[in-house]
């Protein structure tokens, strides 16, 4: 029993994959097909499911497709013992998850919405974050990795709309992942699947059907850990992530008609982070926005400032400035006016060249 | 002034609902045996009628108005299962409270609220039941313990325990009311159900856990969730009964044999009823990935609650077709007229945005300027 497993091991550690750094550096000549963010996320869980023979995907209705059409057709090709349903237990989904992967199965777990992982929190950080540690590295879950769709819709309310990343970055054992368009998702899902520790990996559901790019067909990963610059500048730093990428983009081309050169940084990998690139950056420009939809009180922004002011003290010409959700529930009809948009960025840009 | 004297006629029939009811006892406590007849007064299942009836115009009206985008987020309609809110109600009193999850809107409006609160919450606007804030899934009377709306499936159980238990420690062997707390076919396997059974068959707690299980946990069929699908029987040390959710008269007397064991001070009773929805799960659920038009229209020609109550009226002679076309009617237009001022209702204020978080609370909205906006 255990040659055969590590024989089909082998065969994945193979490594008839590429990986890459960032996306910069995928070839151009790769062989490309449209594909937007839900198609991308249906293509590596093919790929994971065809190349890792012991990989399972499993959640709440994901055997006709799922909610967001992530796993279409994927039950149809791989059978009923591989892609399943699970019943409406989130504790269940993770704690069973973890006792998968602690015997070496690659399990690949749903969580419907990243609003709905709360009854799995103790689960995720009493049990997954700490089982190589408590054990003295004899165990470990280290080929769970749970993926769930966060942040806001636009009309998700309360509880379809949260992003709870900063609950989970502050576990140490656990690695936070979100991809921003799907050439990223791609990759990095594949990277979060195939590391070997716990990874949560948010998929911000507005760019399920909205991002659309040409991403490869080949099997290949992304670099964890690695901040991405999008764009370089030399003024102002903006770091976000997921879909709040899109909204610091629109920022920095409004700070461009004015003069203003921005830096745009994808941050990638929420936690561990690559705080280096990060400081690079603020060294060269001496000012910082950090935006996420999150409330601003203990999100991932203070963290952040926090590391980057520590490190870029001497070199830092304004204060660091978090743009983000206010410390409200997420509400209803006042989404708009509770979430970071390109207008607030913008508005905090020119405060930050003007100090 | 010649008037005629209405006649509360009260009239008992044999029950016999197409799904028969069924007992699970544990042999813990002593049960009463199951209902064979039904009592209904001739005024009160005319009310029942029209209460169905708007029932179902309203969240018909809702379907469509979330089609032209009036409506924006998650909804969660009620057709096909009026028969529930309305059969226990005339069992229940406002004095007991119910917690249910996200398909309230019925519950909303047979609990004292209207079709205008109901409409306005979900356009968002102040004139809705919980100010605009809270939406579809969270409709809330505080004055006739309706305790919502809820979004997080099957958090709303230990809760509805919680309410019940008040009445247990202030007179426990003859409390003075019970708690409901509804969950659903797909919530039945959330692990805090089962602790809130435990604690509530310890501590003899007047609540009655009831199970709506209208078939399908969104799109996944209660077969294939759950390993026992006699969810009247999941209570396991606690009693269940099983009622033809789309029978009102049997949702009536199951209610009422299940009030009366918590009344007795016997203890928690599961109550499931077996229901179906006609519509997907919520707008964003196109229910043909599981299941067929047919099976629907054949659930809708042999059992649809509303159908059953107009026949059994005709046949028992308390109504004629006429009249309940008028009723019909006039329900049709006094909801078509609650929408048509929900619309023109005006929007709930940005204010609302940062109050209610906490009480006494000095709220400082934090921006790259200091302030979101000028509240002149």
């Amino acid at each position: 029993m255990i040659s055969k497993f590590s024989r089909v091991f082998s065969k994945v550690d193979k490594k008839f994959f590429a990986t890459y750094r960032t996306a910069k550096d995928i070839p151009a000549n790769l062989e490309r097909e449209k594909m937007n963010l839900f198609t991308a996320v249906n293509n590596a869980l093919d790929i994971t499911l065809q190349t890792d023979s012991k990989a399972l995907l499993f959640g709440e209705d994901v055997k006709f497709g799922g909610v967001f059409r992530c796993s279409l057709g994927l039950n149809e090709k791989y059978g009923n013992d591989r892609v399943f349903n699970t019943p409406l237990c989130e504790q269940g989904i993770a704690a069973f998850g973890i006792g998968l992967a602690s015997t070496g199965v690659t399990a690949v777990a749903e969580i419907q919405f990243a609003d709905y992982i709360f009854p799995a929190f103790d689960q995720l950080v009493n049990e997954a974050a700490k089982y190589r540690y408590r054990s003295g590295n004899q165990f470990n879950c280290g080929s769970l990795t749970i993926r769930t769709p966060c942040g806001a819709v636009g009309h998700g309310a309360h509880y379809h709309s949260q992003s709870p990343e900063a609950y989970f970055a502050h576990t140490p054992g656990l690695k936070v992942v979100i991809p921003r368009d799907p050439v990223q998702c791609k990759g990095l899902l594949l990277a979060a699947i195939r590391d070997k520790n716990p990874v949560i990996f948010f998929e911000p559901k507005a760019l399920y059907r909205g991002a659309e790019d040409m991403v490869p067909k080949a099997d290949y990963e992304l670099e964890l850990h690695v901040a991405d610059v999008v764009k370089e500048g030399t003024d102002v730093t903006l770091v976000a992530w997921g879909a709040q990428m899109r909204v610091i983009s629109e920022a920095a081309a409004m700070a461009e008609k004015d003069g203003i050169s921005c830096e745009v940084i994808d941050l990638q990998t929420l936690y561990p982070y690559d705080l280096d690139t990060l400081c690079q950056s603020v060294n060269k420009t001496g000012r910082c926005i950090i935006s996420h939809e999150a409330p601003i009180t203990c999100g991932l922004g203070a963290e952040l400032t926090a590391a980057i002011q520590e490190k870029c003290f001497l070199r830092l010409e304004a204060p660091i400035q978090r743009i983000c959700g206010y410390d409200t529930p997420f509400p209803l009809v006042h989404e708009p006016i509770y979430l970071p948009d390109k207008f607030k960025v913008y508005e905090g840009i020119k405060k930050a060249v003007k100090f | 002034m010649r008037f005629s004297v209405r006649c509360l006629e009260k009239r008992t029939v044999a029950l016999k609902p197409h799904v028969p009811f069924a007992l699970h006892d544990p042999g813990r406590v002593p049960l009463a045996p199951l209902p064979v007849e039904a009592t209904y007064d001739t005024d009160a299942i005319k009310q029942n009628l029209a209460m169905m009836l708007r029932i179902r115009r309203m969240e018909t009206l809702s379907d469509q108005s979330y089609k032209l985008k009036k409506i924006r987020g998650f909804c969660h309609l009620y057709i096909g299962q009026e028969a529930i809110p309305v059969g226990m109600e005339n069992v229940l009193n406002w004095q007991d409270p119910i917690v249910t999850g996200y398909r309230d809107h019925g519950w909303h409006i047979v609990r004292g609220g209207t079709p205008f609160e109901v409409f306005a919450e979900m356009f968002g606007r102040a004139g809705g039941c919980s100010k605009g804030k809270g939406g579809s899934m969270h409709m809330y009377n505080v004055k006739n313990n309706f305790y919502g709306g809820n979004g997080i499936v099957g958090a709303q159980v230990p809760l509805g325990a919680g309410l019940a238990w008040r009445f247990a420690i202030e007179n426990p062997t003859a409390p003075k009311n019970v708690a409901v707390t509804f969950y659903g076919d797909g919530a039945a396997n959330q692990g805090q159900i089962f602790e809130a059974m435990n604690i509530a068959a310890l501590q003899k707690i007047p609540v009655i856990f009831a199970c709506e299980n209208n078939q399908f946990g969104m799109g996944t069929s209660k077969k294939r969730a759950s390993y026992e699908t006699d969810f009247y029987k999941r209570g396991h040390y606690i009693p269940g009964i099983k009622v033809d959710g789309m029978n009102m008269l049997a949702v009536q007397e199951g209610t009422r044999w299940a009030k009366e064991h918590c009344l007795a001070g016997k203890g928690p009773v599961v109550l499931e009823f077996d229901s179906y929805r006609y519509m997907g799960h919520s707008m964003s659920d196109p229910d043909s990935a599981y299941r067929s038009k047919s099976d629907i229209q054949a659930v809708r020609n042999e059992r649809d609650c509303i159908a059953q109550i107009k026949n059994f009226l005709v046949s028992e002679g308390v109504m004629t077709t006429d009249e309940m076309e008028k009723l019909d009617k006039q329900i049709k237009k006094e909801v078509d007229q609650e929408l048509i001022k929900a619309e023109q209702s005006p929007p709930t204020p940005m204010s609302e945005l940062y109050t209610d978080i906490v009480l006494g609370e000095q709220y400082s909205h934090r921006t790259c300027q200091g302030t979101v906006w000028n509240t002149a």
